[in-house]
């Protein structure tokens, strides 16, 4: 029988492997845009898990919220990136070092 | 609902309306005449401040179905908010145009900013305070990237992005666990959840109060969340960081205060110890890494830092004191705060960007006027009497020693003492420099006048802080 533990579980993997996905890669900043989102779908999970177990609909509400935010993070995140593109020729994470001190 | 609720949140649907106004107008203004679009935003935040005025509540009501409070404290942060935003723009005008950055946007997103700020100041559920959390930083992403030719602006601005974003994701991971815990995201019940089950107040909780911490740590721009701070601070257009330091930290402090106190105040003894360590961090790497910059911005940065370390202190105590002596730490550092940045925004002229320290080399012979506002409000970002500042660290110092941590009260002294040096060194430069750059610093009259009485009302705010420190003792009382 799959409980509420193993939702739970679940999303706290989810978010870990986005949390790491942020801090290892050193490539690519499209990837950390990636990982942003897998970061909400986690929470996401959560709600849904504790809505259901608690018999209350706001966490599903909020999923939907979640969701809404989530496309327009990722539509400033990605004209950030173009403007970044733009104006040095590269996306990799490791070459944004000119601020410093 | 009925048609009271409506009535109670008009300020922010009067916003709205003004944002959609301003949005549509700006799209028939050429480039030359910016200035409308200026001068109507302006307008629109005049309208607002009526309307505040007249819907100011006596008392708090919640409506919406719990997700939205009205209550003194929200109306001060509001009425704050919005006088901090029109300063912001009028500073920004001259400078954006000199550069030739003048555009529209500035001010709709900069509208947008602030109606997230007033839904966070208004919020009563966890709902409620995400998404106005959500409006400021989208907004506030955008604003850092405005100058899009410019690659510095751009990368500070991907780092803003992407650590806003983790800070979210954490904020967003901790309110599922008490969501989860308690079954409520409304302020109101999630406090009445803990008091009525003590045996809630157990690891899950905590569990999920640490990602709350940490995602206010990263809003506030507490060590050690605090990386994106001082690069935003320094990559953003010197008008964009005045905007960011002003008026969004009287939402930080809302998201801090509605969170902490209303709703999780009965775990005051598992928060307080995990506000202890970052604001005491906050306090000292703030202060001694702000000595390291040359640039300027960097360095008020640094000191916001600081800043941020004596207000959480301030709340960390958890007593009304603590609490009414952080309410008016924030809102008179956010005082000095637009004034020096209006004068370092003073300085820069087209294709010049004054941003380092040394740019204010010998600026008593350029302006002995603006000169000597420098002068007040470094003295009262370091906290000498009579100025605010002093008034402001002295509140929330005795807040500290009156909760018995004495030795959190000699840091913060210390920490001051610290602090004292690097803005005394802006003031050494600029009476006792050489000038490198003596062009004549040049700004419309309103721009001057404003900027001369914000510099003033620090002082006038340290000469007679009592009615303020009893307003914000009863707001909070």
């Amino acid at each position: 029988m799959i409980g509420l533990e193993h939702y739970l579980t679940l999303a706290a993997m989810l978010f870990v492997l986005s949390v790491a996905g942020i801090i290892i890669n050193r490539r690519n900043l499209i990837l950390l845009l990636m990982c942003v989102e897998l970061m909400l779908l986690a929470v996401n999970f959560n709600f849904v898990a504790f809505s259901r177990y608690l018999g209350d609909e706001t966490g599903q509400v909020f999923v939907f919220f979640i969701l809404t935010v989530a496309a327009a993070e990722a539509a400033i995140g990605l004209a950030i990136l173009v403007v970044l593109f733009r104006n040095r020729r590269s996306i990799a994470v490791k070459e944004l070092n000119t601020l410093k001190g | 609902m009925n048609l009271m609720d409506y009535l109670i949140a008009a300020p922010e649907i009067a916003l709205l309306g003004l944002i959609c106004v301003v949005l549509v107008a700006d799209l028939f203004v050429d480039n030359e005449n910016r200035v409308r679009t200026f001068w109507l935003s302006i307008v629109s935040l005049a309208v607002l401040l009526a309307v505040l005025n007249a819907t100011a509540p006596d008392a708090r009501s919640v409506v919406f179905s719990g997700s939205y409070v009205s209550d003194p404290l929200s109306q001060i942060l509001k009425v704050g908010a919005v006088i901090f935003v029109a300063i912001s723009f009028l500073y920004a005008r001259d400078y954006l145009r000199a550069n030739e950055i003048h555009r529209g946007e500035f001010y709709t997103l900069g509208l947008i900013g602030l109606l997230g700020m007033m839904v966070m100041m208004s919020a009563n559920s966890m709902l409620t305070m995400y998404l106005g959390l959500e409006t400021l930083a989208l907004s506030l992403y955008a604003l850092v990237a405005i100058d899009r030719d410019n690659v510095t602006s751009a990368e500070s601005a991907m780092k803003y992005f992407i650590l806003g974003a983790i800070a979210s994701g954490c904020l967003l991971y901790g309110i599922s666990w008490v969501y989860g815990v308690t079954g409520s995201l409304q302020f109101h019940e999630i406090s009445a959840a803990v008091s009525a089950d003590p045996s809630l107040n157990s690891l899950p909780l905590w569990f999920g109060l640490a990602f709350l911490i940490v995602g206010i740590g990263f809003k506030f721009g507490a060590v050690p969340f605090h990386m994106w701070l001082p690069d935003v601070y320094q990559g953003a257009r010197t008008p964009i960081t005045l905007y960011i330091a002003t008026a969004p930290k009287l939402a930080a402090l809302a998201l801090t205060l509605r969170i902490l106190v209303d709703g999780l105040g009965a775990l005051h003894e598992t928060w307080s110890a995990m506000i202890m360590v970052i604001a005491v961090l906050s306090l000292l790497a703030g202060n001694f890494i702000a000595i390291a910059q040359t640039n300027i911005k960097r360095m008020l940065g640094y000191s916001t830092i600081a800043h941020v370390g004596f207000i959480l202190l301030a709340i960390f105590v958890g007593t009304e004191q603590g609490n009414a002596a952080a309410l008016f730490y924030t809102l008179t550092y956010v005082v000095a705060a637009a004034g020096a940045f209006g004068i370092i925004i003073l300085l820069s002229r087209r294709g010049y960007e004054a941003e380092n320290l040394t740019d204010f080399k010998g600026l008593n012979a350029r302006s002995p006027w603006f000169a000597m506002m420098m002068m007040f409000l470094m003295f009262s970002m370091a906290g000498v009497p009579p100025f605010v500042g002093f008034f402001a660290k002295l509140n929330a110092i005795s807040a500290v020693v009156d909760s018995g941590y004495t030795a959190i009260a000699v840091l913060m002294v210390l920490a001051s003492v610290v602090g004292a040096y690097y803005y005394l060194r802006v003031i050494w430069y600029m009476y006792f420099e050489e000038a490198e750059d003596k062009a004549v610093l040049q700004a419309s009259t309103d721009t001057k006048m404003v900027l001369s009485l914000n510099s003033l009302a620090v002082l006038a705010l340290g000469i007679v802080p009592g009615w303020l420190l009893a307003m914000c003792i009863q707001i909070l009382g």
